[in-house]
């Protein structure tokens, strides 16, 4: 997967085949049950979570929204906010859709320091993912 | 495109933390 390849180093450990890996990164990390991914960060801190199968446009979606939560905790709010914009705009069906644009609106921001991008963001969600828990979020921002 | 998964934990922690890369760890059940 491209995607995966041009933005991670990529590890597994099978429960079984590994074992001793699996005792060791799996309490580390609590992985309890498989398939589990994690996204870590450059300093090996878990941003982002699966848990269980999910079909291939799904599973990408998932990914992006990790990958723009390492940029986010980075504080790099430019390439998070296009990142989480991406997943809105490439899924926006989506379960990732929704969480990405309140963090895309976040994002931004924390680029600029301007409570307008969050007044926006609000807005958006009237007309889209209305119902969401990432909706009602937002509406604080009303 | 396959995913390039490595099965050396620990040296690929260590090379990511170097390069400051992000680093995708699957655990699976999956057979090989």
């Amino acid at each position: 997967m491209k995607f995966v390849n041009d933005n991670f180093a990529s590890a597994r450990v099978h429960v079984k085949d590994d074992a001793q890996l699996f005792q060791k990164y799996g309490e580390k990390y609590g992985a309890q049950w498989t398939p589990t991914i994690l996204e870590l960060d450059g300093e090996g801190v878990e941003r982002h979570r699966i848990e269980g199968f999910l079909p291939n446009e799904d599973f990408l979606s998932q990914l992006m929204l990790g990958r723009a939560q390492i940029a986010f905790a980075e504080q790099k709010w430019d390439d998070a906010e296009r990142r989480f914009e991406e997943v809105v705009n490439s899924f926006p069906t989506s379960d990732a859709a929704p969480e990405a644009l309140y963090w895309a609106g976040v994002s931004r921001y924390k680029a600029t320091g301007d409570a307008r991008f969050l007044k926006e963001t609000a807005e958006a969600f009237k007309t889209r993912y209305q119902g969401t828990s990432w909706a009602k979020k937002a509406s604080i921002w009303n | 495109m396959e995913i390039r998964f490595r099965h050396d934990v620990d040296t690929v922690l260590d090379e990511a933390r170097k390069q400051h890369k992000p680093v995708l760890l699957d655990f699976s059940a999956a057979p090989m």
